[in-house]
C-alpha cells in the first residue's frame, strides 16, 4: 500500500525533532499592548474597521467574560493563564490587509510555501484538474493574508473570505447569523473569542449551490506570547453543499500558546455541510514544555428540515486539547455526523468528543471516534447524546474505540446519554485494545520494521474514519498520524 | 556451509529466571527438510522465537548461524528480510489491516532492505492470486482483516501463503498441521513441497506423522528439556509413533 510506504519514508525522514512545521518565520509584526481590556476590545475592532454593533457586541461578551469562571471539569491539567500576559492582536507590519499577493510579505508566501499550501493560484492550477482544486483562506497570527480562487467562487455565487473582510463587504449575513449558533453566553472561551477574535473565514454557499471546490483554512500562528482568536461562520443556505477543510500548525515555543477559536456552522433546509479538521498544532516537546493550548468551541446546526452537518477530526497536535465539535439537529429529519481520531503522545492531554442534540423529529446522528494514546499522554472521550421530548424516532449510533501503545498513557471515556422521549433508540459501543507484542512481532517477523508495523497497526484502526477525509487530504492525515506517534515504542 | 548452524544455544524468559533452551545444537543443511518432534513443553516454539528474535527471550549463551552469521544480534526484521520465514503456531490477528496491504507492505519492507524496488501492483495481485489459487484461499479471505475470523485451519493456510510469496531461504513450520482438516493437510504439504529446492531448508515442528507422510523428512530430530536429545531419518518419527518419547526422553534426562 503506498500510504503506508510513504508513511513510513516520511517517518524515516525525520530525525530526533518530529514537529515539522516548528519553524519561525522573521517578519515585523504589529503587536496591539499586552493584556486585556476594554481598550483592547475597541483597538481590534478598530483595526479591522468593523461597523459600531460589532464593537457593541464583542464589548458584552467582554463585560460577560468578565464575570464567568475557567472551566475545569475536563479531564486536562495545566497551569492557570494569565491573560493578561498575552498579545490579543497580532499582524504582519508591512501590508496587514493585503489586496493581492503581490502586497504579501515574501516571507508569508515563503512560510505557506514551505507547509505545502501554495497560494499563488497559478501554482495551484499547474497540473491539478479542476474538480480537485482547493481554495485556502490563510490566517497568519491575527489576521487573514490571502484568500485564494476568490473570483472563480464567487461565480458560483459562493463568498469565502476572511470573516473581518465579510464585517465590511457582508455586514447583515454576519449580523444575522454571528452568535447564533455558539452565543456569546456560551462558555468561557467563547465569550473570551466573541470579545477579542481576530480572524478566520466567512462562507455563504447561496441556495442550490453545490460548492465548487474544496474550501480551506490554514492557521499559523507565528509571533510568540500571541493568542489566537479564529472565528469562522459557515452557512449553507438552502439546498446547497460545501466541504470545509482547516489546517494548523505553530512553531516550537517553550512557553505554552492559547487558541480559543469558535467555529459556527448553519445549514438550512436540504443544505449538507462537511467540515474537516486536520489539527496539527505543536504538542510541546516529550517533557510536556510549551505547546498550544487548543480550547475550542465548534457547533453547528441544522437549522432546516433535512440538513447534514458532518465534522471529521484528525487532531494530533497541541499540548492540550479540549473540543467537542457538535451538532444541534433542530430541523426534522436532520442529520449530524462525528468522525474523530484523536492521537496522542508525550505528553499531550486530549479531552474531545461531541455533542448531539437532538431536537426535530427523526434526526439520527452517528459517532465513531478512534483514540490513539502513547508515551506519557492522557486521551479522554466526552460525549452527550440526547433527545428532547419532540425529537420522536430520534437514533443515535455511537462508538468509540480506544488504541493504547505502551503502558503509560491512559485512555478515558465518558459518554453522556440523555432522553426524554421514549421513542429515540441510542446505541453505544466502546472498546479498549493495545498494539499488542503479538502484533508488533508478527508483522516484523515478517519484514515491516518496528515504525513500519505501528503506522500500519494504527492505521489499520483507524480506517474507518480515515475513509471520510476529503480523498487529498486522507494520505496527508496518515503520515501525519505516523509521525505522530514516532518514538512511541522501543 | 550449512544453512542454520545453532551451537550451545541456551535461552531464558526474560521476566523470570527459567531457562527454556538448554544449550542446544543443531544444523540444517541448504535443501533440507528437517522435522522437530518432542514432548510438549520441551521447547520447540520457543526456539523458534528465538531464531526469529522474540523480545520475550534473553540469549545468555550459544549462536545462531544463518548462511554464516549470527543472526541473534539482529531485529526481527532483519532477520526475515535475510530468508528466515516462521509459520506461527498461533497466527495472530490484526484488526483493521486488509490482507492485501498487510502482504504488499511485507513484500516490499523486505524488498527494500535487500536493495530491490517496490513489487508493482499488477504484479502483486497476480502473484497473490496465483498462490492464492494453489493453496485454496479464498477472495473472500484475501479481502479481510489479517487473520482477523478465519477458522484455526484457515489461519494456519494463511501462513504457507505468506511463505510462498516471501519466498525465505529458511522457513520454520511450528504445527502448521494442526487444526488442518485431510484436505488442507494435502494443500499445505503441496505447498511446501513445491518449494522444496537445492538452496531452500525447513524446519517442520510437529507431533504427527501424518504430516511427514506428505511433506518426507530428511533428517528428524527429537527435542526434550531445551536440546536436540536424538537425531535420526524418517523411520525415528514411525518409531516415535509407535512408542512414544519415553525410551528418548527418559535416557536423556
Ligand atoms: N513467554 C513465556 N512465559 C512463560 N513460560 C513460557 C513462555 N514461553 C515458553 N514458556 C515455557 O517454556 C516451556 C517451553 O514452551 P514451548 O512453547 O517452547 O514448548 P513447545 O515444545 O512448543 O510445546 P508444544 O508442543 O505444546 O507447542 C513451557 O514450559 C512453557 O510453559
Ligand atoms: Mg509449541
Amino acid at each position: 500500500m503506498p500510504a503506508v510506504q510513504e508513511t513510513v519514508e516520511q517517518v524515516r525522514s525525520i530525525d530526533v525533532d518530529q514537529y515539522k512545521y516548528g519553524f519561525t518565520t522573521d517578519v515585523e509584526m504589529e503587536l496591539a499592548p499586552k493584556g486585556l481590556s476594554e481598550d483592547i476590545v475597541r483597538y481590534i475592532s478598530a483595526k479591522k474597521g468593523e461597523p459600531e454593533w460589532m464593537l457593541e457586541w464583542r464589548l458584552d461578551a467582554y463585560r460577560r467574560w468578565l464575570t464567568l469562571r475557567e472551566p475545569e471539569w475536563a479531564r486536562v491539567h495545566y497551569p492557570k493563564i494569565d491573560f493578561q500576559d498575552l498579545y490579543y492582536y497580532a499582524a504582519p507590519k508591512s501590508n496587514p490587509a493585503p489586496k493581492s499577493l503581490d502586497e504579501i510579505d515574501p516571507a508569508i508566501l515563503e512560510t505557506y510555501k514551505k507547509l505545502g499550501i501554495p497560494l499563488r493560484e497559478q501554482e495551484v492550477l499547474a497540473g491539478v484538474a479542476p474538480e480537485n482544486r482547493i481554495a485556502v483562506d490563510a490566517v497568519f497570527d491575527s489576521v487573514s493574508v490571502a484568500t485564494t480562487f476568490k473570483d472563480e467562487l464567487a461565480k458560483a455565487g459562493v463568498i469565502f473570505c476572511s470573516i473581518s473582510e465579510a464585517l465590511r463587504e457582508h455586514p447583515e449575513l454576519v449580523k444575522q447569523y454571528i452568535g447564533s449558533v455558539v452565543p456569546t453566553t456560551d462558555n468561557f472561551y467563547a465569550t473570551l473569542n466573541s470579545a477579542v477574535f481576530s480572524d478566520g473565514s466567512f462562507v455563504y454557499v447561496p441556495p442550490g449551490v453545490r460548492c465548487p471546490m474544496e474550501l480551506s483554512t490554514y492557521f499559523r500562528i507565528n509571533e510568540k506570547n500571541t493568542g489566537q482568536f479564529e472565528r469562522t461562520l459557515i452557512i449553507a443556505d438552502k439546498g446547497s453543499y460545501v466541504s470545509y477543510l482547516e489546517g494548523c500548525t505553530a512553531p516550537m515555543r517553550d512557553e505554552n500558546q492559547l487558541h480559543a477559536a469558535v467555529v459556527e456552522l448553519v445549514a438550512l433546509e436540504d443544505a449538507e455541510i462537511k467540515y474537516s479538521t486536520v489539527q496539527n498544532w505543536y504538542p510541546g516537546d516529550s517533557e510536556g514544555r510549551g505547546g498550544i493550548y487548543n480550547f475550542v468551541t465548534k457547533r453547528g446546526d441544522c437549522r432546516g428540515a433535512r440538513s447534514k452537518i458532518s465534522w471529521t477530526q484528525v487532531e494530533t497536535g497541541s499540548a492540550i486539547t479540549w473540543k467537542y465539535p457538535s451538532c444541534i439537529l433542530r430541523g426534522d429529519d436532520s442529520q449530524g455526523e462525528f468522525y474523530s481520531i484523536a492521537v496522542s503522545n508525550g505528553a499531550q492531554q486530549v479531552d474531545s468528543g461531541t455533542k448531539m442534540i437532538h431536537l426535530g423529529k427523526n434526526t439520527r446522528s452517528r459517532i465513531i471516534s478512534k483514540g490513539i494514546s502513547a508515551g506519557k499522554s492522557q486521551n479522554t472521550y466526552r460525549g452527550l447524546v440526547s433527545a428532547h421530548r419532540r425529537a420522536t424516532n430520534a437514533k443515535n449510533f455511537t462508538n468509540c474505540d480506544s488504541l493504547l501503545i505502551g503502558n503509560k498513557c491512559g485512555a478515558h471515556t465518558v459518554p453522556y446519554i440523555e432522553s426524554k422521549t421514549a421513542s429515540a433508540v441510542f446505541e453505544h459501543e466502546a472498546t479498549t485494545s493495545k498494539v499488542s507484542e503479538d502484533q508488533m512481532f508478527y508483522c516484523m517477523q515478517r519484514g515491516l520494521t518496528q515504525e513500519e508495523a505501528i503506522a500500519l497497526i494504527v492505521n489499520g484502526f483507524v480506517k474507518d474514519v480515515l475513509q471520510q477525509l476529503p480523498m487529498e487530504f486522507m494520505v496527508e492525515a496518515q503520515k501525519l498520524i505516523a509521525i505522530s506517534l514516532e518514538g512511541s515504542v522501543g | 556451509m550449512s544453512l542454520l548452524e545453532i551451537k550451545n544455544l541456551t535461552a531464558k524468559l526474560a521476566d523470570e529466571d527459567k531457562q527454556i533452551l538448554n544449550g542446544l545444537n543443531l544444523t540444517v543443511e541448504k535443501g533440507q527438510v528437517a522435522a522437530i518432534m518432542g514432548p510438549n513443553g520441551s521447547g520447540k516454539s520457543t526456539l523458534s522465537y528465538v531464531l526469529a528474535g522474540r523480545e520475550d527471550y534473553d540469549v545468555t549463551d550459544g549462536e545462531a548461524l544463518l548462511d554464516g552469521e549470527n543472526i541473534l544480534e539482529l531485529a526481527p526484521d532483519e532477520r526475515a528480510a535475510k530468508g528466515l520465514f516462521l509459520a506461527f503456531q498461533y497466527p495472530i490477528e490484526i484488526p483493521g489491516v486488509g490482507q492485501m496491504t498487510f502482504l504488499k507492505a511485507a513484500i516490499n519492507a523486505q524488498r527494500k532492505k535487500n536493495g530491490l524496488g517496490e513489487i508493482s501492483t499488477p504484479e502483486f495481485i497476480k502473484l497473490v492470486n496465483g498462490k492464492a489459487k494453489e493453496l485454496g484461499i479464498s477472495q473472500d479471505m484475501l479481502r479481510r482483516s489479517v487473520n482477523v475470523g478465519f477458522s484455526g485451519g484457515e489461519k494456519k493456510r494463511n501462513e504457507i501463503l505468506q511463505m510462498s510469496l516471501l519466498a525465505p531461504k529458511l522457513a520454520i513450520l511450528d504445527e502448521t498441521d494442526s487444526g488442518l482438516d485431510i484436505d488442507a493437510l494435502k494443500i499445505v504439504a503441496d505447498g511446501v513441497n513445491a518449494m522444496r529446492s537445492p538452496d531452500r531448508a525447513f524446519v517442520v515442528i510437529t507431533h504427527y506423522q501424518r504430516l511427514l507422510d506428505y511433506i518426507r523428512p530428511d533428517v528428524v530430530h527429537v527435542m526434550a528439556g531445551g536440546q536436540i536429545v536424538k537425531s535420526g531419518g524418517p523411520e525415528l518419527a514411525l518409531e516415535l509413533e509407535a512408542n512414544g518419547y519415553a525410551d528418548i526422553v527418559g535416557k536423556a534426562a
